[in-house]
């Protein structure tokens, strides 16, 4: 009502009277059109994507044509018996990886804000791995981990050890990728990190030393709970990262050997190979709302704790 | 001096361009008879079918001066099988165009999309076992290109020899032969698990001793009434796969064998027996021509050896789309495929890697010994099978990851053929299929 009648007046009064207030609660900077161009995008892209699956999970769907069936897709979804390991392997997957991220990128980030040589050179080599193709790094790694010809067994031959087949062993394989996806994320890990460390006012450092506190001490009463936003960070994107893991995971083992080291989404990848569009539509809408109820409680616990803090 | 390098840039990319231009407006010039029809060939895009495609075009062109023949090319696949039957069904198919024979055929609509060739001339010189891979109802609709080709073991010839071995009949002779070659240090079966589709062979390889056991096994797989974890024939290609795998016959690294290394393996005789789709022989053929003959070629072993059928695979067919305005050339063009003319085209193309599938069609002398293997099963009609896809629209996805698990012991044969079903009933529902829902 207030918008409606104020509008006008208020437009001829702004063109007048350049004195008075240019926004007033309600009303918009822009003209509508403005916003047109990015709305219609918004909603080409976005909006009718987003519901026309939630739509298709329901249907038996070859791209062409659709049979409405109810929620027979998702039943057969969860009846699926990859899907049960795939649930498993993913939440594995998720916090494994998420886990090894978060120490070994505060260790490196504590490493690499010390006063040593290169350091610039250093920083930069660990975030390296981030810059690379997954794919790319799947197939070398996949080579490197060849249970016979590969360079890790042959190195460990060195040694005396006996490495395991790693990518072919379905007691390994799940674990296999999981080390190289920390490998190749651990650096975008450090470098939230750093960030947090550096940020820490370096006063605390010398008062804590004044009153005699250990480094071990330093540690965990200066630096963990000060770079508290740094590691909710890390922990977010990790684990989202590792819920929704694929390309990694195909190139090296495609959810293989079997289905031992099948995640949600690669077996999604496989009922829309085998042109299940419906089917997999579906099983994207199972993915998101599993991402969405772990992340979602877990981001409001983090960031309710740094308020706190 | 030390700009003369930058400036040479600008110099061979001109010269490139101009090169090009040449080059594209010389093969747009080309062509010759102005007065000639040109009708359109639809072919996928692997480096075999266009090259057999092109001098099938060719010799067309020299016996028939009045039509040419274009090739166009398409995906592999599921991207090519969306191409075929968005362009079929929007009425702007080329002329002819090639597609899988059985089940993928079904899907396109025969009926209503095809030109029926029932009662032209030439399909007599199509066999008869090619035929009903191309019918609908009750007529026909196309003819073979390329060669048929099986399912079945490689074996390494020379390891037979010097171990005194014969070509098995039966299982219980193929696992005695196997615990023999096992014993004198060499793999007895090659097992290729990093390229997961080469499992399936056990099991898709098998079919031939299924349908023997029950001849009306397709016919009642289509309409669910049998299945693979309770039919006591069909579950032995799985039985067979645990067997194999516990008795330790397979090469120590078949998890991380790859196909291209597997064949090595069987070229060199590091592994004795390979079941393989022969699809293997034209890569043989080139990776190591040397050893080509040293390979043989037997049917998977059943439990009967007065059967012992082979497993075939049945070359694609060529189609003519109702929405073709030049059906009278494309016909000719038709019958130029499936007469013997156009085989020895094919094999001058690309060589003969398995029996063509018209009357009268001669493999030359020099074809390589698993394909001389490979020739009595395809003349006599008791002793091969179309694989089962051929024969029923029902084939699971997952069937190479359950075959990797059984064969790996990670699964067993039982429970193998189990989740197969539930995997093929998941299909069939998508499919729409009489029965199964």
């Amino acid at each position: 009502m207030t918008t409606n009648t104020t509008t006008a007046p208020t437009r001829a009064a702004r063109r007048t009277d350049p004195a008075k207030p240019k926004r007033r609660s309600g009303q918009s900077a822009y003209p509508y059109w403005f916003y047109l161009p990015a709305a219609l995008i918004y909603a080409t892209l976005f909006l009718v994507p987003t519901f026309a699956s939630f739509f298709f999970s329901f249907t038996r769907w070859n791209l062409t044509e659709f049979t409405w069936i109810g929620m027979d897709n998702f039943v057969q979804f969860f009846s699926e018996e990859a899907l049960l390991k795939g649930l498993t392997n993913t939440f594995i997957y998720g916090v494994v990886t998420s886990v090894l991220k978060v120490v070994l990128g505060m260790l490196l980030a504590v490493l690499l804000t010390s006063q040593i040589i290169a350091r610039g050179y250093l920083r930069s080599i660990i975030f390296f791995p981030v810059l690379l193709s997954s794919i790319g790094v799947g197939i070398v790694f996949t080579v490197l981990m060849d249970p016979s010809t590969g360079l890790i067994n042959k190195a460990l031959a060195v040694v005396g050890i006996d490495g395991p087949a790693w990518l072919t062993d379905p007691a390994w394989a799940l674990m296999s990728v999981a080390f190289v996806d920390v490998w190749k994320g651990v650096g975008l890990a450090t470098v939230i990190f750093i960030a947090g460390i550096v940020s820490i006012p370096s006063e605390y450092f010398e008062a804590a030393k004044m009153d005699g506190a250990s480094p071990v001490k330093c540690f965990f009463n200066i630096t963990l709970p000060l770079a508290r936003p740094a590691t909710a960070t890390v922990i977010i994107l990790s684990l989202i990262g590792g819920l929704r893991s694929f390309d990694l995971i195909w190139a090296m083992t495609k959810g293989g050997p079997g289905f031992t080291s099948d995640v949600i989404a690669s077996v999604i990848f496989k009922q829309y190979q085998a042109g299940f569009y419906g089917l997999s539509t579906a099983g994207n809408v199972v993915l998101f709302l599993i991402v969405t109820a772990v992340i979602v409680p877990l981001s409001m616990f983090l960031n309710r704790k740094e308020v706190e803090a | 001096m030390i700009f003369t390098p930058k400036r040479r840039w600008p110099a061979i990319a001109g010269s490139v361009t101009a090169a090009a231009l040449v080059l594209t407006g010389c093969s747009a010039g080309g062509g010759g008879n102005s007065d000639a029809k040109t009708i359109t060939w639809l072919v996928d895009n692997t480096e075999n079918t266009i090259t057999y495609a092109e001098k099938l075009a060719e010799d067309f062109n020299a016996a028939n001066p009045d039509i040419r023949v274009e090739i166009e090319t398409r995906p592999q696949g599921g991207d090519g099988d969306n191409i075929v039957k968005t362009r079929l069904a929007t009425g702007d198919m080329a002329d002819v165009f090639s597609y899988n024979t059985g089940s993928l055929f079904q899907q396109i609509n025969p009926e209503q999309n095809l030109v029926p060739l029932t009662g032209e001339p030439y399909m007599d010189n199509v066999s008869d076992s090619f035929k009903p891979v191309v019918a609908a109802g009750d007529d026909v609709y196309g003819v073979p290109v390329g060669t048929g080709s099986a399912g079945a073991v490689l074996y390494n010839k020379k390891v037979f020899e010097e171990l005194g071995l014969s070509v098995p009949k039966t299982w219980e002779e193929f696992m005695e032969n196997s615990r023999k070659i096992k014993d004198s240090g060499t793999a007895a079966i090659i097992q290729s698990y990093q390229t997961t589709w080469t499992s399936q062979l056990f099991v898709l390889g098998d079919f031939a001793n299924v349908a023997a056991a029950n001849p009306t096994f397709a016919e009642d797989y289509t309409a669910n009434k049998v299945k693979y974890a309770t039919d006591p024939a069909a579950i032995k290609g799985f039985e067979h796969l645990e067997e194999a795998y516990k008795a330790g016959l397979f090469n120590e690294d078949f998890a991380s064998t790859t196909y291209p290394q597997a064949l090595e393996k069987l070229a060199n005789g590091d592994g004795a027996q390979y079941p393989i789709l022969s699809f293997a022989l034209p890569e043989l053929k080139v990776s190591y021509p040397d050893q080509l003959n040293d390979i043989g070629l037997f049917p998977l072993p059943g439990d009967d050896p007065a059967k012992n059928p082979l497993t075939i695979w049945l070359p694609g067919g060529v189609y003519l789309p109702k929405s073709t305005e030049n059906v009278e050339e494309a016909k000719k063009f038709l019958a130029f495929i499936a007469s013997t003319e156009g085989c020895d085209s094919q094999t001058e193309a690309v060589g003969a890697n398995g029996p063509y599938l018209v009357e009268g069609c001669d493999l030359p002398d020099d074809v390589p010994t698993a394909v001389k293997d490979m020739l009595p099963f395809f003349d006599d009609e008791t002793r091969n099978s179309p694989a089962l896809e051929f024969l029923s629209p029902v084939k699971g996805p997952a069937l190479e990851q359950i075959t990797v698990e059984v064969g790996s012991g990670i699964r067993s044969a039982k429970d193998g053929a189990a989740l197969y079903d539930a995997d093929v009933t998941k299909q069939a529902k998508q499919l729409n299929l009489p029965g199964w829902n």
